[in-house]
């Protein structure tokens, strides 16, 4: 049965991942996440989850790997520092094909930087982080509902593709306190046979080996070639975005996850001012919804980027425009929220720059 | 890889490899412990029937590869991390086998810290540490355990205690640890030793059946490539040279210190090679 409850986002993730059958659970706390592995210890052990503490993010990632290729729903939880930590254990993941979900809960950096929420992850998380040619399925939630759902969401497309799956979020958002509902979810139904899995040799079949090394070259380059086709099924197959008041706008904002919801008042102050502006919020930050985007940009006057980062996504909605109408950007770093307002302020100087050029 | 293959000419047949041991050929240099530790595990997983439910983790260096000799299921694991991949597997399969196969910079250099944690929350898996003072597969650099005044490619005037610290004791260190249960040293020199060694192969096994916690042998073996000898040469320098820094014998035994006289360090010496 469905359930209604009142949680923080932090906490809702954890719940989602008990219903969600995760067997196994390895982690380091760090602010602003650590409600994360202490819900867990409590809860996920009474309802029979392995939840551990470890020595560091090094050691949790590569438990992460050993659960995972014994065939465990296995997930981990970090915020910034923290998962720079592990992108060593996650290339590893990544070329051995390994299921499993990853959650960032992004706080200001570099370095060790601030608590309060940022999103200036967005390229470790979409483009790498780690060495080598791999992408992980990112998922970016704008609500402590959507923080719920996407762990349910990730770890069957970590099961469908053999590729971990990665919840960018944010400080706020983990923060945050809402409505979650809790939607049936039957564990069973959901967990893939995994013939694959190191779990002890039969005497029918030759033994499992997990393992990235390829030390030919043309061995190596083919599992390259898998990888990156694989890549392309999951670009062709698990594009998600919302669109909000993109039908008749002049402009349309781009942002996800927490500075979304910020631009969904966006749109109501500048209804006010008479402006029409839309909103398009990628929930897939890798495959990112560049189609959409080439497609908005035959009929908007412009795209306006917000994040809480110096301009990482921008480019991303640069490739998808491919320069046929200008791209805007507003961003606060190092932990700072920004305001309605301001946004709505830098936008409409956004616009009147694109009035100035097509009077020129 | 070429398969091995013995024509037995219609003789009887009165010995074998052990079946956990596959045809595959080793890749190891001529007369590296590496190969005989392989066997010793290897045969001992035969003896025990444990076959169909052990899991070995090899991380880098010269036994990366060791999944292609031992017919079990293994994962590979980055540099030092072999105990957290055990840890996540044993915990997720209790009752399986679990051991870890890894070498001196392995362990005690970049995993020195999931070695120490693994032991210390007395993790029930089998950690088999390869001792040979030198990094084998990177070129001959020097090693953690690397003795004082030993010539390697990193340390052409001989290993200095003022440059490069100390060789590193971490068997004795984690045996310190109320986790670990059976800690001992061992090596494969002589056909004693490696019978020693198949007895203590036995036993951490039997400890890991019967859950009793962390058990790590260390196998104090050569590296004539690295050490740039013969293999005759490499062991009788590993019996004069090795062994007054890392003895052989048992350290801990059901989960209590061997009280053994004061191991002093060595002073400053020639031990070029």
């Amino acid at each position: 049965m469905s359930e209604i409850r009142l949680m923080k986002g932090n906490e809702a993730v954890a719940e989602a991942a008990i219903r969600a059958g995760c067997d196994a659970y390895f982690g380091y706390p760090i602010t602003p996440q650590s409600e994360i592995i202490e819900y867990l210890s409590d809860q996920g052990r009474k309802r029979g989850m392995i939840v551990m503490q470890v020595e560091s993010e090094v050691a949790a990632i590569n438990m992460i790997y050993g659960a995972a290729g014994a065939g465990a729903r296995a997930m981990t939880t970090s915020s910034s520092p923290g998962m720079s930590l592990m992108q060593e254990g996650i290339s590893y993941i990544a070329c051995a094909e390994l299921p499993c979900l990853l959650m960032n809960v992004n706080r200001g950096g570099p370095g060790l930087g601030t608590i309060q929420p940022s999103q200036g992850d967005y390229f470790q998380s979409v483009k790498g982080g780690g060495h080598g040619d791999y992408h992980l399925i990112v998922l970016a939630p704008a609500s402590v509902q959507e923080m719920a759902d996407f762990v349910y969401l990730g770890f069957d497309l970590a099961d469908k593709y053999r590729n971990p799956v990665l919840i960018l979020t944010d400080g706020a958002l983990g923060q945050m306190m809402e409505k979650v509902i809790f939607p049936e979810y039957d564990p069973k139904a959901h967990k893939p046979p995994k013939p694959w899995a190191t779990v002890g040799k039969s005497s029918n079949r030759s033994p499992n080996v997990i393992t990235s090394l390829h030390l030919h070259s043309d061995e190596m380059e083919n599992i390259n070639i898998r990888l990156q086709e694989k890549y392309r099924k999951i670009e062709a197959n698990e594009v998600r975005y919302e669109l909000m008041n993109t039908e008749d706008a002049d402009v349309i904002m781009v942002a996800y996850g927490l500075t979304a919801r910020i631009c969904q008042r966006v749109i109501e102050l500048a209804k006010q001012t008479g402006i029409k502006i839309g909103l398009m919020r990628p929930i897939s930050l890798y495959p990112y919804p560049f189609d959409i985007i080439a497609k908005l940009s035959e009929q908007v006057g412009g795209f306006f980027v917000v994040e809480m980062n110096a301009g990482q996504m921008i480019e991303d909605v640069r490739l998808g425009v491919n320069g046929k109408v200008p791209v805007g950007f507003y961003g606060r770093m190092g932990g700072v929220i920004p305001t309605a307002e301001e946004i709505l302020h830098s936008l409409q100087l956004f616009m009147k720059s694109i009035a100035m050029k097509e009077k020129v | 890889m070429s398969d091995i293959q013995v024509p037995t000419n219609g003789m009887e047949v009165v010995w074998e490899k052990p079946k956990s041991l596959s045809e595959t050929r080793m890749h190891y240099c001529p007369g590296c412990g590496h190969g005989v530790v392989h066997k010793v595990l290897m045969e001992t997983i035969d003896d025990l029937g444990i076959q169909d439910k052990t899991i070995g983790v090899a991380p880098v260096g010269c036994s990366v590869i060791s999944y292609n000799y031992m017919n079990i299921d293994m994962q590979e694991a980055a540099h030092g991390r072999a105990t957290a991949v055990a840890t996540g597997i044993k915990r997720v399969l209790p009752d399986r086998l679990v051991f870890t196969y890894q070498g001196d910079g392995d362990l005690a250099a970049i995993g020195t810290a999931e070695t120490i944690h693994a032991c210390n929350r007395g993790e029930n898996f089998l950690i088999i540490f390869i001792n040979n003072a030198i990094y084998g597969m990177t070129g001959g650099q020097m090693a953690p355990t690397s003795l004082l005044g030993m010539v390697t490619s990193t340390t052409p005037e001989g290993r200095q205690v003022e440059t490069q610290g100390f060789p590193i004791k971490i068997t004795e260190m984690v045996a310190t640890l109320p986790g670990t249960y059976y800690i001992t040293r061992q090596s494969v020199h002589n056909p004693t030793a490696v019978r020693h060694l198949k007895k203590a192969v036995e036993k951490a096994f039997k400890y890991q059946q019967d859950k009793k916690g962390t058990c790590l042998i260390e196998v104090v073996s050569n590296c004539p490539s690295g050490w740039k000898m013969n293999p005759l040469e490499a062991n009788q320098w590993l019996e004069k040279n090795m062994f007054p820094m890392f003895p052989p014998g048992d350290i801990k035994v059901e989960g209590k210190l061997i009280e053994k006289k004061q191991i002093t360090m060595p002073e400053q010496k020639e031990t070029k090679i």
